[in-house]
This record gives structure tokens, C-alpha cells and sequence, in this order.
């Protein structure tokens, strides 16, 4: 166990936990978006930032990724924390504004509106959990992240139709905006933007449509080739 | 043949020192690193090859790295039996042949000659000299140490740049290579080796300055037996050339610091990163590699002791971030060149997961210095607290562009006035961009700044990897901004929103300023925005990012506001502020604008006033750069 501080209270917590953890354990609430109790932390959306004393001063770090250390003191709230947040949601309004979850967090920081030109439409925000999620949960990797900087978008291989998705929905299911959508229209699932459709037949254990059991990378084949 | 004892080393550097030096015919030395070759150098070179081919008792040619003068490629020294060493610049295939032709008939062609080198001075303070006598038209020329260009300047780094035959071993040998390996494997334990570099105060040559001695003694404590070291060659700043000089033109020494830092750190295993666009580095390396190899200095049982270490070269795809570590270690993996968040350091977990050390290029290459000479002697270079030389690509409006290595702390104004000879056009100097795209502008008033990372970091700007661009009066400080946001944004690889998203709205603020739509609360909003990103960004790119636009905010502040309030681009660049019109009393109608015009905008008659259609200028300047009257005036619209 170590001793660090978490707003003035000082806690004991486990060793090798992030700060994150420790916070929510102990009460403290840190909002974040790309991190993922079944993903772990990716870093990338920097909402989690809080601020800790570091031998070079104080610095914000993510709080997602950070381990925490003996006699770490941490500030989930500080002004600066809450202005880096503010930016960031900001940002996040101006570039993806049909992001519910976004527009719900900014209104807690007292956010309604973004000084940034905003972007005609858009829901992704890049956290990667769909794409965490089809490569480490789920072993597929239909989607990855493909480009770089603002060109950065989730895609199959050469953005085109992929044998390699089962069409299995996780990406749905925990994409935190809503950003993925697979329609099940009379028998046929369709990943959305990615034009794939696959016949599907109804599992008799779920009851849910599947990708078709002939289909290569179909969800049957798929746990056969596991194991 | 494989070395395992010093006097195979000494037999080696003998027999070489007496080759290169003990000549009895004409020799010539082509520098042939890159930017020779792209000034023609590959000509000269084939052209002077032929020469040796044909008459191979008289002449003699061997390739070397990059002297630094890269303004006065292509660079071909010439030594005759006896003689000093006499250098020529420009010297292009058909002035080489003239030169050839001059020679036969006993002329050294005395007005290409940049400078004579009578001694040839080695990095262990021994000296050949070169010539016994010098004849009287010798004497005319001046010598080295007399060209501005060289006084201040001390080579550690480049020690080797411009004198050796990167592709000869035998040659870097000679000139006291592999002695500090020798040293270390025979000599010193890690330990030792750790407090030699220690207390030789060197830091990170890659940009944060950390200190060296340090990050391997974070390597060397990590548990695990199995640790990487790496040379960081990614190189990504615009205009920044000077680990592709040392990689081109030394790669030994770049291979036996390695070889050291492996010793010291406890490392078996080594990767150089080195981007694709060098394909004449990775060459180089290659075969320095090789070499290296068949000499027993690489691999198992290295010079018959049980160090065992070996190199592989990763060719990276030219992405920026790849110089950050992190994301240097994920494209060597293979995986997409993103950073991640740290701790943990390489040092505890980096490349596939082992304890990992990543030094620069230049850092690597001043390691086997520091070991044979002692860290005492680098230790009295430099300022308090940086120590030793810095190369720097010196660029922009100097006459003098060229590769410079220059002891820490020396000023600015040394560096442009005595090594860059002042500035090219007839404009005054207004500020020196130092540290990559995300460094920073410092103006004039701090010309007498001493170069070192303190003192950079106080004015705002950081060391970087050693770019400097020099900036004359002509150069608008919000579209420097804009051109190094444009390259970061491009550059980020949009993992993290601050990085991403914030450079990207930064650019745009940035963009509607030079397009006249700037409004009084940009600068604000731009502060309150560096602020943020800083703050909370993944990796280094972001939280630099915001530089560009601080230190010309900190500095030229005036120069936004003109450009938000008063709708002008004072130094008359930001295209959408400008307007080029004639005046009527100062043209006297000698048409040369109206030849250059590309879109005809500018008609008349020789001798009368000319007319400039504001409808069909595109505004490129080319007027403006031919009138000799000073008749046309780029001069800044007001937007109602
Ligand atoms: C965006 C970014 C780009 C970088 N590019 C380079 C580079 O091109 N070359 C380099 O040596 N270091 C680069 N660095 C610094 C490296 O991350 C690292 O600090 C350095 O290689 C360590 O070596 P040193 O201790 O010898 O300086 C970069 C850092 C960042 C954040
Ligand atoms: S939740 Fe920590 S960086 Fe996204």
C-alpha cells in the first residue's frame, strides 16, 4: 500500500494503481473518455488530467495512465485541471458536435457554446475503444485508426468492405458517442460508413442475428478457428 | 582480420595514416554527403574518378563526408606531394576540368582556392604536417585559421566530417578511432564508464538536454537482462541536417559510442533509426556496419572480451513524432508511430517491453571523445552548465548557410555576423528561429545571448536538435508562426485532442490574422489556448506546439496587432494585407517589371510612368524584387 493526497485527504491506496483508480475508489470524481475498465488506458483524450507535484513542479498528467507513487499529492481540480478540461471539451464540441456525451460533460463545466468554428456534423472523438475492442476483446481487428493528425479516422483496411469483421457489434456496443452504428435491416447487418452487408441468420441460443455461418469470418467460424 | 590487441589498432592506423598522408602523386578528396551530391558533386566526383582510372601515377581520389561548407559545394580539396592541403569551392564538373587542364600546366587556379590546410590536426592533439615548405603562392592563400568562417568553431562532433572516407574504416582508425572501445573494454568497468560521461556534464543532443550520464544509469540499474540502446537518426525538423552530416559523413563514430553506451549500459542489442529520405546515411551505415563486423568491434566476443553486442538499422517512413521516443519505439515494433503516455520511461520498459536507452545521433557521436580524452577536457568547454560543442545547421538570410560546430555559450551575434558573415540581402537582421518547428523566435535585442539550453529556455526558444534560421527584416513574424503551425499540424499524429484538435483551431485563428479577419480577442484566445495544449497534451509535439506562436507573440506582439487592428502585414508578406501599386514620381518607365509580370498586370511605355492592374496582380512580388527605383511600394490596404 502506499500514502499519496488527493485534495488535501490523505489516502492509502493500493500499489500499482493509477491515480484514476484510486481517485474513483476513494470518491473522487475524474471524468474520462478514452479509457475503458475492460480496455485499460489509452491516453489519448486527456480529459482525465489532473495535477500533480512532480520534481520539476506542478504538472498535469492523465490520470488514467499515471501510477501512483509514495507521497504523490494530486489535484483533481485545480483551475488549471478545469481549464485544460474546458479546452479540451471545447475542442471536442467544435469537431464533433452531434457527440451527446461531449456537449452533457461541457454543460458540467458550464459549456454550452464553442468559440471554434464548429464542424457540420461528426460524433468520433478518437478515443479507440472500438478499435482496443475488435483487437484485444474481441481478436478480430476489423477497424483500425488509419492517417495522422486532424486526418486521423477508425476505418477497415483500405477503408473499404472487410472479411475480416464479424459483424459481432462490440464496436457498437461501446463506442461512448455513438459513433458506430450496424443497422440489421430484413436479415442483413451493415457496418455503417463501411458499406459491408452480410446475410445473417438468427443463433438459437441469443436469439440475435449473426453474419451467416458460410460467410468466411462469420462468428461461427471464428470461434471454431479459436479454438 | 579481427582486432583484439592495441598494437593492432596502432598497425592499422600506421599503414593508413601513411596511405592518406605519405602520397606521391596529386590527390584530390571529393566531399560527396548529400549536399555535395545535390550541388553536382557526383559529376565532379565520376569526372575526377575517370582522371585516376586513366592516369593512375599521377592522380589519386578518395570521397569524403560534409566540411560544413555547404554554401560552397561543390567542396574538392587538392594536396600535391609535399604541399598543403588547398580546398576549392563550387567546384562543378566543368570547373573541375578546368582546373585539371590548369594544373597540368602548373597552376593551381589560386582564385578558387577557399583556404590551405598546412597541418593536419587529430582529435588526440597530434599533427601531421603537410607541408615542409610552403612555396610563395601557398602563402597567398589564406590559411584556415584565418577564415572567419572557422574562428569559434571547435570540432568534437564533426571531427571527422570532411577528412575521412566514411566507407574506410582503416581511415577513422587512423585518426584515432576506436581507441575510447579499447579503453572501456579494457580498462574501465560500466560503472566507471557511467561516472566518466557523468562527469563529463554532456546532455542529450536530441532536444531536452537531459543529462547522459544519468539516463544510463537508469538503463544500467533496470532489472531485466535482456536491455536495447538506440540511436535516434528521425532528424525530423525542417532545414536541420546535422545528424544526416555526421551519419554521411562519420557513421564510426555514431558506432562506437554505441558500442560504449552498450558496454556501460548492459545491452546486447542495438537499433540505429534513421529515416528513408537518407538513403545515403543508411548506406553508410551499412557498410560501416559491416566493416565493423569483420574487425571483431561488432557481434560476438567483441576485441576477444565477453561483450557481445550487435546493430540493426530501422528505416523509419519520415514521420516527425517518430523522434519521440515512445513513438520511435512503436515504429520499430512495427505498430502505427503514435506516442504513449509515461511513465513507465524506456529505461524501466521500451522497446518490446525491455529496459531501452535512445540517445541522438550527436550525443552518441561525442561518447568516444569524451572516453579518450578524458571528460576533463569536455568539461572545460562550454557554459556552467552545458558542456562541450553544439552543431548547428545555420540557414536563411546569412550569406554564409553551412553546418557549424560551436563551443556552448557562444552568442548569437558571433554565430551571424562572424560565422555567417552577416545577412544576404540588404535587409537587417530581426530574429534567429532556434529549436525545430517547435522552438522558438528570439529578436534582436537578445543578439548577444550566449547559446546553451538555459539560456534559450529563458527567452522562450529551446535548443532543439540544432536548427537556427536566420530572419531578416522582411520576414512577417505571424506567418513564421503560421508556417510552423501548418507543420505541426501536419505532423501530429491526432492521438491525443489537445495536440490534434487545439493546433488544428490554432492554425485557423492563425490563418484568418494574416487574411485581415483577425479580431482583438485572437490574442487572447491564443494564449489562453498554448495554456491548455501545454498542459495537457500526450507527448512532447504537443505540449512544444504552442512556441511558435508564444515566442512571437512574447516579442513581436506589435506585429498581431497591426495585423488585427490596423489590417497591415508591416514586413509585407501576408499576401491578403498588401498591395503593390507604382509610384508614379520614382518609375522611370525601364519596363523591367513589365517583363517579369506573369500575369501582364503592369503595362506601358519605356520611359513613362507604368500602370499596375490591381484586377490581375497576384501579388507575387516580382515586381517589386526587379525595381531598381524603389518605384514600387508593397504597402498594406486598410479593410474597412
Ligand atoms: C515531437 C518530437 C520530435 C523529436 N524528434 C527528435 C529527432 O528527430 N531526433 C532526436 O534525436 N530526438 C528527437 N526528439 C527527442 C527524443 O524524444 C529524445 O528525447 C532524444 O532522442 C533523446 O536523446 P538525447 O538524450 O541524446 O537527446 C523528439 C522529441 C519530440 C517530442
Ligand atoms: S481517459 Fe485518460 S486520457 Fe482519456
Amino acid at each position: 500500500m502506499v500514502n499519496i493526497n488527493i485534495n488535501g485527504q490523505d489516502l492509502t491506496v493500493r500499489e500499482n494503481c493509477t491515480i484514476l483508480e484510486a481517485a474513483l475508489i476513494n470518491g473522487f470524481y475524474i471524468p474520462t473518455l478514452c479509457y475503458h475498465e475492460a480496455l485499460g488506458f489509452y491516453g489519448a483524450c486527456r480529459i482525465c488530467v489532473v495535477e500533480i507535484a512532480a520534481p520539476r513542479g506542478q504538472i498535469l498528467v492523465a490520470s488514467c495512465a499515471y501510477p501512483v507513487s509514495e507521497g504523490l499529492i494530486v489535484k483533481t481540480d485545480s483551475e488549471r485541471v478545469i481549464n485544460a478540461r474546458k479546452l479540451i471539451l471545447e475542442l471536442l464540441l467544435a469537431d464533433c458536435p452531434d457527440a451527446e456525451i461531449i456537449k452533457i460533460m461541457a454543460a458540467r463545466y458550464g459549456l454550452i457554446e464553442t468559440r471554434f468554428p464548429p464542424e457540420e456534423e461528426g460524433k468520433c472523438i478518437l478515443c479507440g475503444i472500438c478499435v482496443r475492442a475488435c483487437h484485444n476483446l474481441v481478436g478480430a481487428g476489423a477497424i483500425s485508426l488509419i492517417k495522422r493528425g486532424k486526418n486521423k479516422a477508425v476505418s477497415p483496411p483500405y477503408e473499404s468492405v472487410t472479411s475480416a469483421c464479424i459483424s459481432c457489434g462490440t464496436c457498437e456496443t461501446m463506442c461512448p458517442t455513438r459513433a458506430i452504428d450496424i443497422k440489421v435491416f430484413d436479415r442483413i447487418k451493415s457496418l455503417h460508413e463501411y458499406e459491408g452487408r452480410f446475410h445473417t441468420q438468427r443463433c438459437n441460443i441469443c436469439s440475435k442475428y449473426h453474419v451467416d455461418n458460410e460467410k468466411p469470418g462469420s462468428v461461427n467460424n471464428w470461434i471454431e478457428e479459436l479454438q | 582480420m579481427l582486432i583484439k590487441e592495441v598494437s593492432d589498432l596502432r598497425n592499422i592506423s600506421q599503414k593508413t595514416l601513411n596511405e592518406m598522408f605519405q602520397i606521391s602523386k596529386i590527390k584530390f578528396q571529393v566531399g560527396s554527403a548529400t549536399c555535395g551530391l545535390a550541388t553536382g558533386a557526383g559529376q565532379t566526383l565520376s569526372f575526377l574518378r575517370e582522371l585516376s582510372a586513366n592516369q593512375p601515377d599521377k592522380y589519386i581520389v578518395d570521397e569524403v563526408g560534409c566540411i560544413g561548407l555547404c554554401f560552397k559545394e561543390p567542396i574538392v580539396d587538392l594536396r600535391m606531394p609535399g604541399c598543403s592541403r588547398i580546398y576549392y569551392g563550387d567546384l562543378n564538373i566543368y570547373k573541375a576540368e578546368k582546373l585539371v587542364k590548369s594544373l597540368e600546366e602548373g597552376d593551381i587556379r589560386k582564385e578558387w582556392v577557399l583556404y590551405r590546410l598546412d597541418k593536419e590536426k587529430f582529435i588526440n592533439e597530434d599533427e601531421i604536417n603537410l607541408a615542409s615548405d610552403i612555396s610563395d603562392i601557398y602563402r597567398e592563400i589564406t590559411t584556415m585559421e584565418d577564415l572567419n568562417l572557422f574562428k569559434g568553431q571547435m570540432r568534437i562532433v564533426m571531427r571527422n566530417c570532411g577528412r575521412i572516407n566514411p566507407e574506410q574504416i582503416d581511415q577513422y582508425i587512423a585518426f584515432g578511432g576506436y581507441k575510447g572501445l579499447f579503453k572501456v573494454l579494457k580498462e574501465m568497468s560500466p560503472d566507471e564508464v557511467i561516472e566518466e560521461i557523468k562527469a563529463s556534464g554532456l546532455r542529450g543532443r536530441g532536444g531536452a538536454g537531459f543529462p547522459t550520464g544519468l539516463k544510463w544509469s537508469f538503463t544500467r540499474k533496470a532489472e531485466g537482462s535482456k536491455k536495447y540502446i538506440i540511436c535516434n537518426a528521425d532528424e525530423g525538423d525542417p532545414g536541420a541536417y546535422m545528424d544526416r552530416s555526421v551519419l554521411e559523413g562519420d557513421p564510426h563514430s555514431v558506432i562506437e559510442g554505441m558500442l560504449i553506451g552498450a558496454y556501460a549500459i548492459g545491452a546486447d542489442e542495438g537499433y540505429i533509426y534513421v529515416r528513408a529520405e537518407y538513403p545515403l546515411a543508411i548506406k553508410r551505415l551499412k557498410i560501416a556496419i559491416k566493416q565493423a563486423r569483420e574487425y571483431g568491434l561488432l557481434g560476438q566476443k567483441v576485441l576477444g572480451t565477453d561483450f557481445s553486442f550487435d546493430l540493426k538499422i530501422s528505416m523509419g517512413a519520415g514521420a516527425f513524432v517518430c523522434g519521440e521516443e515512445t513513438a520511435l519505439i512503436a515504429s520499430i515494433e512495427g505498430l502505427p508511430g503514435e506516442p504513449r503516455p509515461r511513465p513507465p520511461f524506456p529505461a524501466q520498459s521500451g522497446l518490446f517491453g525491455k529496459p531501452t536507452n535512445i540517445n541522438n545521433v550527436e550525443t552518441w557521436a561525442n561518447i568516444p571523445v569524451i572516453i579518450a580524452k578524458g571528460s576533463k577536457f569536455f568539461s572545460s568547454i562550454g557554459t556552467e552548465k552545458s558542456k562541450g560543442t553544439k552543431v548547428f545547421s545555420l540557414v536563411g538570410k546569412v550569406k554564409n548557410t553551412m553546418l557549424i560546430e560551436v563551443p556552448m555559450g557562444t552568442t548569437i551575434s558571433e554565430i551571424v555576423y562572424n560565422l555567417g558573415d552577416g545577412m544576404s540581402d540588404k535587409f537587417e537582421f530581426k530574429a534567429i528561429q532556434t529549436g525545430g518547428p517547435s522552438g522558438g523566435c528570439i529578436p534582436k535585442d537578445l543578439i548577444d545571448l550566449r547559446v546553451d539550453y538555459e539560456e534559450l529556455t529563458s527567452a522562450g526558444a529551446i535548443m532543439g536538435s540544432g536548427g537556427l534560421i536566420v530572419m531578416d527584416e522582411k520576414t512577417c513574424m505571424v506567418d513564421v508562426a503560421r508556417f510552423f503551425l501548418e507543420f505541426l499540424e501536419s505532423e501530429s499524429c491526432g492521438k491525443c485532442v489537445p495536440c490534434r484538435s487545439g493546433i488544428k483551431r490554432m492554425l485557423q485563428i492563425i490563418h484568418r490574422i494574416t487574411q485581415g479577419q483577425g479580431e482583438e480577442k485572437d490574442i487572447e484566445l491564443l494564449e489562453e489556448m498554448a495554456k491548455g495544449i501545454k498542459d495537457a497534451s500526450l507527448c512532447g509535439l504537443g505540449q512544444t506546439a504552442p512556441n511558435p506562436i508564444l515566442t512571437t507573440l512574447k516579442f513581436f506582439r506589435t506585429e498581431y496587432e497591426s495585423h488585427i487592428k490596423h489590417k497591415r502585414c508591416p514586413a509585407a508578406v501576408c499576401k491578403a494585407l498588401i498591395e503593390y501599386r507604382v509610384i508614379p514620381g520614382k518609375c522611370t518607365g525601364c519596363q523591367r517589371c513589365v517583363s517579369v509580370c506573369p500575369t501582364h498586370a503592369i503595362t506601358g511605355p519605356r520611359s513613362q510612368a507604368h500602370n499596375l492592374d490591381k484586377s490581375k496582380c497576384i501579388k507575387c512580388g516580382a515586381c517589386y524584387e526587379v525595381c531598381k527605383y524603389d518605384a514600387i511600394a508593397g504597402d498594406a490596404i486598410i479593410l474597412e
